[in-house]
């Protein structure tokens, strides 16, 4: 391989992301829009289930561990199980998307809610508080903290994830990964790669600043309570 | 066809589970690399995890390799890995193994970090050594949380290592990447199958033996609360009897 005829194959080359920044835009572009619909949707579906399993104990069990056993399932093998169902393409790899930012979301917003001083629940069912309005405008601000360690935890893991859709050719950054081994063009790896941990980066501090605003009562904690 | 009855079409043959390339041979391989991977972080980060947890420090380096790793995607280490001239099964162990690191240590870390102060200062009191604190007091205590972090990363390279075939690594997952190059789904939905059904499998024992392993004393504590909201108090009566104690009310709590 160290030939001395054989074209340099530097591993971070700029003359690359010159050359193909459109390439590069398109996967990055993809990458970032699954992972926001998978956050989304993921969140839009662990929020009430994280609230029924609160408001129902015997409930939470089951729907932990059904998260829990979904997350078990290897990434690869759940694209496997999905596809052939769902067909090549992008449907697939947001299911499996989904499907593990759930349970880090359940898990994080269950722990917030009982996590609640049982003070102010109790102040607010003086008060008259339903258990809905209760839920709503006590409980869920309250475990707002522990639901946004939760979304970065699932916002950062499904950027990573995402280049496993590699399997099913909507992997993001992880196309221009694999592209690149199969061609053995060490810039297109190390470029994507790169781009991916920026991107994680740049994702965790935008929720962490929309947090800061969203909740004013807790900025001095914010950045050293919500890393665990 | 169905594509259900395919893959079972492709269970039910004999001819897949034999052979080099058999279903047979892929699990032993997967097995195989996985206890390399997890044997290779565990001589990294036990004794570094012990000797942090120890010292009780490292608890921020816990965080900051947790972190960096969950954001480092797993396709880039293997391909960054294979592409850099390490072939097949090499570069699987090695990139499982810097995954495996960070559920060890931490876990390493806290166990030991979190070992009631009071019981090491006893054991102090008593005249032990440091390493005898260590040996005979700390890692007892400490087991529980080092099993479960061992369980993680045994699991977690278990559904990495599938990831391997798309790099030339053989393992459970060159059943499905080969069956999606074939465009033979049932295939691709039989070794979805298999390799879930690994994962599943081994979390389940490994759960058992994290038990096994728990010191008797500690089950009955580690055990989580039955339910998942305390047991309400019972209401304190707003109007109490004044209690016979010549002392007036004693103090509640």
């Amino acid at each position: 391989m160290r030939l001395e005829d054989t074209p340099p194959n530097p591993w971070f080359s700029w003359d690359y992301v010159q050359r193909n920044h459109a390439d590069i835009t398109e996967a990055l572009g993809q990458h970032v829009s699954l992972t926001l619909q998978a956050v989304a949707i993921a969140l839009v579906l662990a929020l009430p289930l994280a609230a029924l399993a609160h408001t129902r104990p015997r409930l939470a069990a089951p729907v932990v561990g059904t998260a829990g056993v979904l997350y078990t399932i290897p990434s690869l093998a759940l694209f496997a199980l999905l596809a052939p169902y769902t067909g090549i393409g992008r449907t697939t790899v947001l299911i499996g998307l989904v499907a593990y930012a759930l349970l880090v979301l359940i898990r994080n917003i269950l722990v917030g809610l009982q996590g609640v001083d049982p003070a102010v629940t109790d102040a607010a069912r003086g008060m008259g508080y339903g258990r809905a309005r209760m839920l709503v405008q006590v409980e869920l601000p309250q475990a707002l903290p522990s639901i946004v360690a939760g979304v970065r935890v699932a916002t950062v893991t499904t950027v990573a994830l995402v280049t496993v859709g590699v399997v099913v050719g909507f992997g993001g950054l992880g196309q221009l990964m694999f592209r690149g081994f199969r061609s053995n063009y060490h810039a297109e790896i190390m470029t994507a790669t790169i781009l991916c941990l920026v991107l994680a980066l740049i994702a965790d501090l935008a929720i962490v600043t929309i947090a800061r605003w969203m909740m004013p009562w807790s900025r001095s904690r914010m950045l050293s309570d919500v890393s665990a | 066809m169905d594509i259900l009855s395919e893959a079972f079409a492709w269970l039910n043959d004999p001819l897949n589970w034999t052979g080099r390339n058999g279903v047979l041979a892929l699990t032993a391989a997967h097995l195989q690399v996985t206890l390399l991977a997890v044997l290779l972080a565990a001589v990294v980060a036990l004794p570094a995890g012990v000797w942090l947890g120890h010292a009780r420090r490292g608890g921020t380096l816990g965080v900051v390799v947790a972190n960096t790793t969950r954001a480092l995607p797993t396709l880039a280490l293997l391909t960054l890995f294979a592409s850099a001239g390490l072939f097949g099964n090499t570069a699987t162990v090695l990139a499982c193994a810097i995954f495996a690191i960070p559920p060890l240590l931490t876990n390493t870390v806290t166990g030991l970090g979190d070992v009631d102060r009071d019981i090491v200062d006893a054991a102090r009191g008593l005249g032990m050594s440091s390493r005898r604190r260590l040996v005979e007091i700390e890692l007892p205590l400490a087991v529980p949380l080092v099993a479960a972090g061992v369980r993680t990363a045994v699991v977690q390279v278990l559904a990495t290592v599938p990831l391997a075939a798309l790099v030339g690594g053989t393992s459970l997952g060159t059943i499905v990447v080969t069956g999606f190059g074939t465009q033979r789904y049932g295939q691709v939905l039989a070794g979805g199958i298999l390799v879930a059904a690994l994962c599943l499998v081994a979390e389940g024992l490994l759960a058992i033996v994290q038990r096994l392993l728990t010191p008797r004393g500690l089950r009955e504590s580690s055990r989580p609360a039955r339910g998942w909201r305390r047991e309400r108090s019972p209401g304190v009566p707003v109007a109490a009897t004044a209690p016979s104690s010549s002392n007036g009310p004693a103090p509640t709590r």
